[in-house]
């Protein structure tokens, strides 16, 4: 048993943080807040290093990998707020020509939700009817809603790619308060030298590393009800997570300039996508 | 990452199913909560029925994954925990095995992992209990001994321990010795005179601790493991062993009571209930994970070779929330009467349950932990 990550791993979480610094950073995701539209040319950048081919077989043009690599690629996604339908294009490569490479963008109902349909060259499932929410919350994630409350419950492959996402969300709010906590200043000390600002920060990383045993746990086993525990663990991380972090920022955190409230509102919108509540717990109680 | 285990793992997983499957029924019956020489002869005596099996020793010397895979199946199966033996071998075991001369081995080890000998735990005391390194017990030297002076609290199986790992200060505060140094690590022998043990009474009835008084009793300095003054260095020690692997054989054990719920309310009803499913099944996700994250640590401990380090902490805080909340919806489960009647099993548990968040370094001290040593916030603004 070596439940920990392989060097390569390592090397593949490194290696896509840094080029997803690089690609879409603090800037590119402002300029993306600010109503730029699916960027294309990132998405065929992600595609050319092998983000949505990632565990086709090589044979057919992919890298050949397992879903516990996918899982750390996603969890990259989500530290980084990456925008557009990540999840349904890469169930898509191999399947869809041009989603491996980033060429074509493949969106899909969960849930009775449609992300990113206008900007989706294909869109798999019925989506007939759908009606674009006028204001959806998160700013970075367009929303189509089926008619007649239709629901398809996402493939577990899915939830668990939303979960690895919610899971690097959850580490970035951590890390954001944390540094916050350092640097500001209040009562002539840093705010993190207060017992309650620390042990909110503690919190976080509690839920943080339980949501990140089981989404790893799960991207090994494949278990759809280890797939269950670990879509409710991530996206409490995720969304307590951004709750609490817009708690140590303070005013900060309540504004539009603070990145904090797009970590909330894309939490919330992948638990809506990738799979309902409900459903997972049902599950996890069918298991008992 | 990979939860697979060698074929030599998966060998000790099967003789050790096979030969728990033959021993189990053989064991006595079980001892009534309150009595603790019945108690202690049946656990010292689980113990040594480990040790001429070949298995004393896996608490110590076995890797990690072959001391997960014994308590997994310890505990899956039933068998007895390591109750009285607790201190002997998760605490005062590994520190002298760690810190001790190579005579303090050879006088101690044995005896504990053979169940001759139990041990208890001399740390906290009235006015120093989270702040451990406030202690004021004394140690005054004379000659070849120490003659010990003070009182100590909380101290789990006092009565029934031939052996107390106890704290003294040795130096006292000053200046130029500040608190967490001038502390001693020294093996007391409970049958020396001038010890007071008084039970203490738990809010679940229960005495497993009591209060200890310490008159002038007299330890040989041999007894000192490690160096005078330096025992706050060797409590760190026994204090990672604590947070680090303690509670593996408890969450296999939450699990298995998890079963029991809900095949418990599928009997009585409750199971329609869909509030009481959605508990149970979150409580599912909770120790699933938790037993993930228990391989996570067990598997850095293995590749770092070292003795668990902070990470424990975050487990700790984690898990003992989580198994106050197990038994609360134990007591939904078992609804109305029985969720107030404390002859049941259940019951007791809930009351039990109340000191995980106290006890090993209160939540909030695990969470200044957290803070200060994992995510580097600053130290101060108590």
């Amino acid at each position: 048993m070596h439940f920990q990550l392989t060097e390569e791993q390592r090397a593949l979480r490194d290696g896509t943080r840094a080029l997803l610094a690089g690609r879409f950073g603090r800037d590119a995701l402002r300029a993306a807040v600010d109503g730029a539209g699916l960027d294309r040319e990132l998405w065929r950048e992600l595609g050319a290093a092998g983000l949505f081919g990632l565990c086709l077989p090589e044979e057919s043009g992919g890298v050949g990998l397992g879903l516990a690599e996918a899982v750390l690629v996603f969890e990259e996604c989500g530290r980084a707020l990456v925008p557009g339908p990540l999840v349904a294009t890469f169930l898509a490569a191999g399947e869809v020509e041009g989603a491996a490479t980033g060429e074509t963008v493949v969106t899909t109902p969960y849930n009775g939700l449609v992300p990113w349909l206008d900007a989706a060259d294909v869109a798999l499932g019925d989506t007939a009817g759908a009606e674009p929410l006028s204001a959806p919350v998160d700013p970075l994630t367009p929303l189509h809603r089926l008619p007649g409350g239709e629901r398809t419950r996402p493939p577990w492959r899915a939830t668990l790619l939303y979960a690895a996402e919610q899971l690097g969300s959850a580490g970035r709010t951590l890390d954001m308060a944390v540094q916050h906590a350092r640097e500001r200043e209040q009562f002539g000390q840093p705010v993190g030298a207060f017992q309650a600002v620390k042990h909110l920060c503690a919190e976080m990383l509690v839920r943080v590393e339980v949501a990140r045993a089981a989404v790893y746990a799960a991207a090994v086993t494949g278990d759809p009800v280890e797939v269950a525990a670990a879509e409710l663990l991530a996206d409490q991380a995720a969304v307590q997570g951004a709750r609490d972090c817009l708690q140590v920022h303070g005013g900060m955190g309540f504004t539009w300039e603070g990145d904090v409230h797009l970590h909330l509102k894309r939490a919330w919108t992948r638990a809506e996508l990738g799979g309902r509540a409900r459903d997972a717990e049902e599950a996890l109680a069918a298991s008992l | 990452m990979d939860l697979t285990y060698t074929g030599e793992e998966e060998e000790f997983r099967a003789r050790l199913r096979e030969w728990l499957g033959g021993v189990l029924p053989t064991l006595p019956a079980k001892p009534s909560p309150g009595d603790w020489p019945g108690r202690r002869a049946y656990d010292t005596g689980w113990q040594r029925r480990l040790y001429d099996a070949g298995y004393g020793d896996v608490h110590w010397d076995a890797s990690p994954t072959t001391r997960l895979i014994f308590l997994e199946e310890t505990e899956r199966a039933g068998a007895p925990y390591v109750g009285a033996n607790f201190v002997g071998l998760l605490h005062a075991g590994p520190t002298i095995a760690a810190e001790g001369t190579a005579a303090q081995r050879e006088r101690w080890l044995t005896p504990v992992l053979r169940g001759d000998e139990v041990w208890c735990q001399g740390f906290s005391e009235p006015g120093a209990g989270s702040d451990l390194a406030s202690l004021r017990t004394k140690a005054v030297r004379d000659g070849d001994t120490y003659v010990v002076s003070g009182s100590k609290i909380w101290t789990s199986h006092a009565e029934v321990a031939d052996w107390c790992e106890l704290l003294v200060r040795t130096e006292p505060v000053s200046a130029e010795v500040p608190k967490h140094r001038g502390i001693t690590w020294l093996a007391m022998p409970m049958d020396a005179p001038g010890i007071t043990v008084r039970p203490l009474r738990t809010l679940a009835g229960s005495t497993e601790f009591a209060e200890m008084f310490l008159d002038e009793v007299r330890v040989p300095v041999d007894n000192r493991v490690g160096a005078e003054n330096d025992g706050w260095r060797v409590t760190m020690v026994t204090l990672s062993f604590e947070r680090g692997t303690a509670f593996v054989g408890e969450v296999v054990a939450c699990r298995r009571v998890l079963g029991e719920l809900a095949a418990h309310a599928k009997k009585s009803g409750r199971w329609d209930d869909a509030v009481l499913r959605r508990e149970l099944a979150l409580l599912t996700a909770e120790f699933g994970a938790l037993w993930r994250l228990t391989q996570w640590n067990v598997s850095e401990a293995q590749a770092s070779g070292g003795v668990p380090g902070v990470g424990g902490s975050v487990f700790k805080l984690r898990y003992s929330h989580a198994r106050q909340r197990l038994y609360d919806v134990a007591a939904g489960v078992l609804g109305g009467a029985g969720a107030l009647d404390a002859g049941q099993e259940w019951t007791l548990d809930r009351l039990s349950s109340l000191s995980y968040t106290i006890a090993a370094g209160t939540s909030q001290i695990q969470r200044n932990i957290v803070a200060e040593r994992i995510l580097g916030l600053p130290k101060g603004g108590r």
